[in-house]
């Protein structure tokens, strides 16, 4: 208790502290709207709740970590930076495959039934995935150690390192760029036509069969670099995609289906609101912080549908 | 009942008290499968009668398991000083003492269980579908991270409970006993409960909510009662596992969402939801899978296993009973008239 007292005491007495949390929290919140994005736009488009997200993520952590550790573009003359950067298109390929083969094999089988069983199907598929990662990699965490700065504000209070900013710069990039897809692309536009009505969508000959693949392997593709981007700066190991899974959970429950803005707000705040809560408490805490969190977003919810409810009677 | 069924009830339960005497060396395994029969037939009181698909029953495990940690150890010692001590040799306890832990553990943990029931779900039933077992499933996980935070009951270390006094055989012997006693009861209540009025009614809840809250149901009442049934039986089960297990600790082995937890529901699938013998069954096959591929993939066991959930969840989602329904419904007690077409 009287630890948890200082820890506040600290962020009054030293507001620069405040600043660093909060920078700290909105880098790794880019990367949980990254995951959450895949999982709102799956989720909205198929109805499908995917409990194997975080695990796609660490999934692309790997690729990206192996195609740098085995040394093939270092053997071309790049540099391990290099080679990282690199590793993001990679992993968003490799990804890409990965999702179409999950979603030939069990996902086209689930998305016309009822919502448990995709959550079911999807958590023996994360399960599958974790262990096969363990079986490959080993269960060391894993990270590339990139030979960038790190820029110092306020006397070294504040520390930045440059491979975070690229990541951040990256996630924000390829947000922008499915955006844009979505928008323009004749896929883009199958995709949300889809989303709102299938069986109309279907009639006006569209594929939706094809859209569902696509917007699966879309979404595991941007999982893939967000993974890629996470190895970069933070560690990956085989069982930490569920806390990536929870946490797109927890966004996408706050911010709703469909809604990037709110899905990209609700990302950096969780982000944020989850550093604060391991400095308070300590670093021991963050997985409950983030599960604690999702309970108060249902919570939350259930309250205001109540209201409705009786609003309406 | 028919004099068939008596012979077979009868055969049934000779074979399950005489098992640990045929199968010596097999006592610890067939007190598992117990364990999974009851966690499976409690599951299914909610996920297969009722149509709530929790994915936090697991939570009511380890609670159990702390409770009955807590209260033994608070009847012989003090709880923190014995947890700040990692269990060191120096603590005894007496057969009085033992004993009295392992009652009053196991039925305090079942009643503390019901009381989390009753309050979670006072919260959480006005979730419906998936945000229900995201819900259950987030408690658990809540639950195990803040349990291994905390220092009294021994953080990430885990607890230690107290030996058995005796002969170890003797203790295999009656563990095995205690989880087939809570096994049978739970069998012979729940057959007993769903040829009740109560049945009827969580049956019409997973039918159809609104019309059985429109019919007059108070719908939750009557779920919050059924969570808190299966409650205390998954509490008493985890109680028992406490002193099986002698040590556990807060991540893998009481709040382990993705073994135990995700296994009922599992057994609960391939056996066949919503029916009496379905998750008995389940509990069987899947025990012997489990334990095949244990001995045989090992290191791939959980790949195996995976797979599993997949394929029963994807292909064969009504389980045996669910596929015999289909194809002998005459054994069910339907009837099926020839000539009319469906």
């Amino acid at each position: 208790m009287d630890q948890i007292l200082f820890n506040i005491g600290l962020l009054f007495q030293f507001p620069l502290v405040n600043l660093k949390i909060v920078i700290d929290g909105l880098m790794i919140g880019a990367i949980f709207a990254l995951a959450a994005y895949g999982l709102a736009l799956v989720w909205g488009v198929m109805n499908v709740k995917n409990l194997a997200q975080g695990d796609f993520v660490i999934a692309g952590g790997y690729t990206s970590w192996f195609l740098v550790r085995t040394g093939w573009l270092q053997g071309l003359g790049l540099s391990d930076n290099a080679a990282a950067l690199i590793g993001v298109p990679v992993a968003i390929a490799v990804m890409a495959g990965i999702g179409w083969i999950c979603y030939r094999l069990v996902i086209t089988r689930v998305v016309e039934r009822d919502l448990f069983t995709s959550l079911l199907a999807t958590f023996g598929l994360a399960i599958m995935m974790a262990q096969i990662m363990n079986l490959l990699f080993g269960s060391d965490t894993q990270s590339l150690k990139l030979e960038y700065d790190t820029l110092y504000f306020a006397d070294g209070l504040i520390d930045v390192p440059i491979a975070k900013l690229i990541g951040v710069c990256m996630a924000a990039g390829l947000a922008v760029a499915v955006i844009l897809f979505m928008k323009n692309s004749r896929m883009g536009q199958a995709i949300r036509a889809t989303s709102q009505d299938s069986r109309a969508a279907r009639v006006l000959g569209i594929d939706t069969e094809r859209v569902y693949a696509f917007t699966f392997s879309l979404n595991a593709a941007i999982c893939g670099a967000a993974g890629a981007i996470i190895v970069m700066v933070w560690v990956i190991q085989p069982f930490y995609g569920i806390t990536y899974s929870i946490r797109a959970f927890v966004i996408v429950t706050a911010a709703g289906l469909g809604n990037l803005p709110g899905v990209i707000a609700a990302g950096l705040g969780i982000g944020a609101a989850e550093q604060y809560g391991s400095h308070v408490f300590g670093i021991g805490y963050q997985q409950a912080i983030a599960v604690l969190l999702l309970l108060l977003v249902l919570v939350w919810k259930l309250a205001r549908q109540r209201r409705q409810r009786r609003v309406l009677e | 009942m028919t004099m068939r069924r008596l012979v077979f009830y009868g055969a049934l339960l000779a074979l399950s008290l005489a098992a640990p005497f045929l199968f010596p060396a097999f006592k610890t395994q067939l007190a598992t499968l117990w364990l999974m029969i009851i966690v499976a037939l409690s599951w299914d009181m909610t996920g297969g009668q009722m149509g709530y698909n929790s994915l936090g029953n697991i939570f009511f495990y380890g609670t159990g398991m702390y409770v009955a940690a807590v209260i033994t150890i608070a009847i012989a010692h003090d709880v923190g000083e014995y947890t700040a001590a990692s269990g060191g040799g120096i603590y005894t306890w007496t057969w009085g003492q033992y004993f009295a832990g392992l009652v009053i553990g196991t039925l305090g943990a079942g009643f503390f269980c019901a009381v989390c029931a009753a309050v979670i779900g006072w919260i959480t039933f006005g979730l419906r579908g998936p945000y229900f077992a995201i819900g259950t499933l987030g408690v658990a996980i809540a639950a195990g991270e803040l349990v291994s935070n905390w220092d009294w009951v021994g953080g990430g270390q885990g607890i230690t409970m107290p030996n058995y006094p005796g002969d170890f055989e003797r203790f295999k012997l009656l563990i095995y006993y205690l989880f087939a006693a809570l096994g049978i009861t739970l069998f012979v209540f729940v057959s007993w409960l769903y040829s009740t009025r109560f049945g009827a009614a969580i049956n019409a809840i997973r039918d159809d909510e609104e019309k059985a809250e429109a019919m007059g149901i108070h719908t939750l009442r009557y779920k919050m009662v059924t969570w808190a049934m299966a409650a205390v039986f998954v509490g008493a089960a985890g109680a028992v596992s406490a002193f099986q297990l002698i040590h556990f600790e807060p991540l893998e082995t009481a709040y382990q969402t993705i073994n135990l937890g995700i296994f009922m529901v599992v057994c609960v699938l391939l056996g066949g939801k919503g029916t009496l013998w379905g998750p008995v069954i389940g509990a069987v096959m899947f025990h012997a899978f489990k334990e095949v591929t244990w001995s045989y993939f090992l290191g791939w066991q959980w790949i195996a296993l995976g797979a599993l959930i997949v394929v029963v969840v994807v292909y064969f989602q009504d389980g045996l009973m669910g596929y015999l329904r289909q194809r002998r419904p005459d054994w069910f007690g339907m009837r099926v008239d020839a000539g009319e077409t469906p």
